[in-house]
């Protein structure tokens, strides 16, 4: 049975410095984890890293999301996060990686080759947020429908929406269909 | 303009196109598979979701932290307690409080019932796909004895909204240990019941034996977890990993197989319905009284009874409840991950706090919607009527999945 073992978190710190040097932005000690914050670039080396480091083993993909800092109180490095959850079964730790993307140029590099639980949460999150993973085989709309417009999570989406509601076609069941519809 | 036809532009001689859902008996409410079939073999398979998105994440943004336990209720509608209770315990984590032992206690006993709602919901609805009638009936009317048990506990059988931030609604009814108790030795029963038709019966054990298997590898790599991914040899259970509320203090052991075919998914359901049973049985001996909510009133609601009854309660049930600059509740600006075990796996909340009343950002991380994606992968090479069997034992539920 994989365990909680806090005293693993030590290794996990040490090893990550060691490997991210400068390009570790910060670190903070959460509930039961470590969170690691670093460039979108610097994202997947990070990931690859605690994935294929034999004294980790991050073989597992929790969650994949990201937030829009826009509003938030306290000014972050950039715009957008993406928040990458991993276990490491041998450890018995969680480990979080915050990449931090730009609002002009919002692209990094996907992680699905590396987990395969990456490819719908990433499609989730280009759907909802308009980030754009780099290397990703199918990055289309999840779950909004395919014509829509917009990202719905960005802060600076209304909650109502911007008219979408009133202009999905519909169909009452007198009305003809166009031939070679439905 | 949607059509059909547009999406079958290329057509290989030899395949048939075929579209299930996303109103299909066996498609468990809205899920749709686009299939390329050859005689009975399916080649390609694409998976489509979002038929029931409702923008729960969005609308977290814009609620406060006790109204946002209403929506969980209809997440994973099988289970509306479970999530209720996830979301209370990520909220107090987030606020690093914690809740009085009878509290504890009770959401122990109510998380464990509803796995057990929501596993005889499955293994019911898993084996009616298949074609056995009967056991759905067996299932369903246990479901309907927790339900009614759910509904003399939080007034409601469905949306149950029983938790707050730091307590609970109400406490239990007097009779609750003698109603759960009773349906407790009937569940047992129905669990031989369903051992005995369905172990050594030939029809069921063709169709999902060796099914659909997944490795533990495959598993890891997709984040699959709960019974999935304990069918699959990972031993991995938030309960064990990391007890909360008191489940370090009961005795329960977790199951795991090796296989991770069908069949393996459907016993690990059984036999945690059977560890439920022990946990609700052990936690009820627990069962003391005491208080049931955290003790701060600028942070818990009061309770009912005295918000009715004396000044000082009413004006913190105002201030906790009516929208205003510094009204509601206030967790430190920080953001944190917090998980808990739902009947289908880890159910997972990053909670994102501006020190509003309201969350800044609430990721839901559905179970189903990480367990989902593999099929399409299972469903390569595999026959057209395993497709039933294999998504049945997932126990996929739309408002979990959509979000």
């Amino acid at each position: 049975m994989i365990t909680y073992n806090p005293e693993n978190h030590l290794k996990v710190i040490a090893q990550v410095e060691a490997r991210m040097g400068e390009r570790l932005l910060g670190r903070e000690e959460k509930s039961h984890y470590h969170q690691f914050k670093v460039k979108g670039q610097d994202a997947k080396d990070l990931i690859r890293f605690l994935r294929e480091e034999p004294s980790l083993a991050f073989a597992m993909f929790i969650d994949l999301t990201a937030v829009d800092y826009l509003r938030y109180p306290i000014a972050q490095p950039e715009r957008f996060a993406v928040v990458y959850t991993l276990l490491s079964p041998e450890l018995g730790v969680k480990a979080q990686v915050k990449a931090f993307v730009p609002d002009g140029d919002p692209r990094l590099p996907s992680i699905t080759d590396l987990f395969a639980g990456a490819n719908w949460t990433e499609r989730e999150v280009w759907d909802l947020y308009g980030i754009e993973f780099m290397g990703h085989p199918d990055l289309k709309r999840i779950l909004m429908p395919d014509d829509y417009e917009g990202h719905p999570l960005r802060k600076d989406y209304p909650l109502k929406g911007r008219g979408e509601r009133g202009n999905f076609p519909v169909y009452h069941a007198s009305t003809q269909r166009p031939k070679g519809e439905g | 303009m949607y059509s059909y036809e547009q999406e079958i532009v290329e057509r290989d001689e030899n395949t048939v196109h075929m579209n299930v859902g996303p109103s299909h008996p066996s498609m468990h409410g809205t899920l749709r598979i686009k299939m390329e079939v050859k005689g009975e073999r399916i080649v390609k398979t694409e998976q489509e979701i979002g038929f029931l998105h409702t923008g729960f994440e969005k609308l977290g943004e814009h609620r406060s932290y006790n109204q946002f336990i209403t929506l969980t209720d209809r997440l994973n509608y099988f289970s509306p307690l479970s999530n209720n209770i996830g979301f209370a315990l990520a909220c107090e984590e987030l606020l690093g409080i914690t809740v009085p032992r009878r509290c504890q206690v009770i959401r122990t006993i109510l998380a464990e019932m509803s796995r057990l709602a929501d596993h005889s919901l499955c293994l019911g609805a898993m084996t009616m796909d298949l074609g056995a009638f009967s056991s759905i009936l067996w299932t369903f009317v246990e479901r309907e004895k927790l339900y009614d048990v759910f509904e003399a506990v939080t007034g409601t059988r469905l949306t149950t909204s029983y938790t707050r931030v730091g307590g609970l609604a109400f406490d239990l009814p007097a009779d609750f240990v003698k109603r759960v108790t009773a349906i407790l030795d009937s569940m047992e029963n129905t669990i031989d019941n369903l051992r005995k038709s369905f172990y050594q019966n030939r029809i069921f054990l063709d169709r999902v034996e060796g099914i659909g298997c997944i490795s533990r590898e495959m598993a890891m790599s997709y984040g699959i977890t709960g019974p999935m991914g304990r069918a699959s040899g990972l031993d991995y259970d938030l309960r064990k990993f990391r007890p909360y509320l008191i489940y370090n203090e009961l005795k329960f052991d977790v199951p795991v197989y090796k296989d991770g075919d069908t069949l393996s998914r459907y016993k690990v359901r059984i036999d945690e319905m059977e560890q439920s049973i022990k946990l609700v049985r052990q936690a009820m001996k627990l069962l003391e009284p005491g208080p049931i909510n955290f003790q701060d009133q600028k942070r818990t609601l009061p309770d009912k009874t005295s918000t009715y009854g004396d000044m000082e309660s009413l004006i913190h049930h105002f201030k906790l409840v009516m929208p205003g600059e510094d009204h509601g509740i206030h967790p430190p600006v920080t953001d944190q991950y917090s998980a808990t075990e739902a009947p289908n796996g880890e159910l997972g909340w990053h909670i994102v706090s501006d020190g509003s009343s309201n969350p800044y950002r609430v990721r839901i991380r559905g179970c189903s919607f990480i367990n989902y994606p593999i099929l399409s992968r299972l469903l390569d090479g595999a026959m057209l009527a395993d497709l039933v069997a294999i998504l049945g034992s997932f126990n996929i539920i739309a408002g979990e999945l959509d979000r």
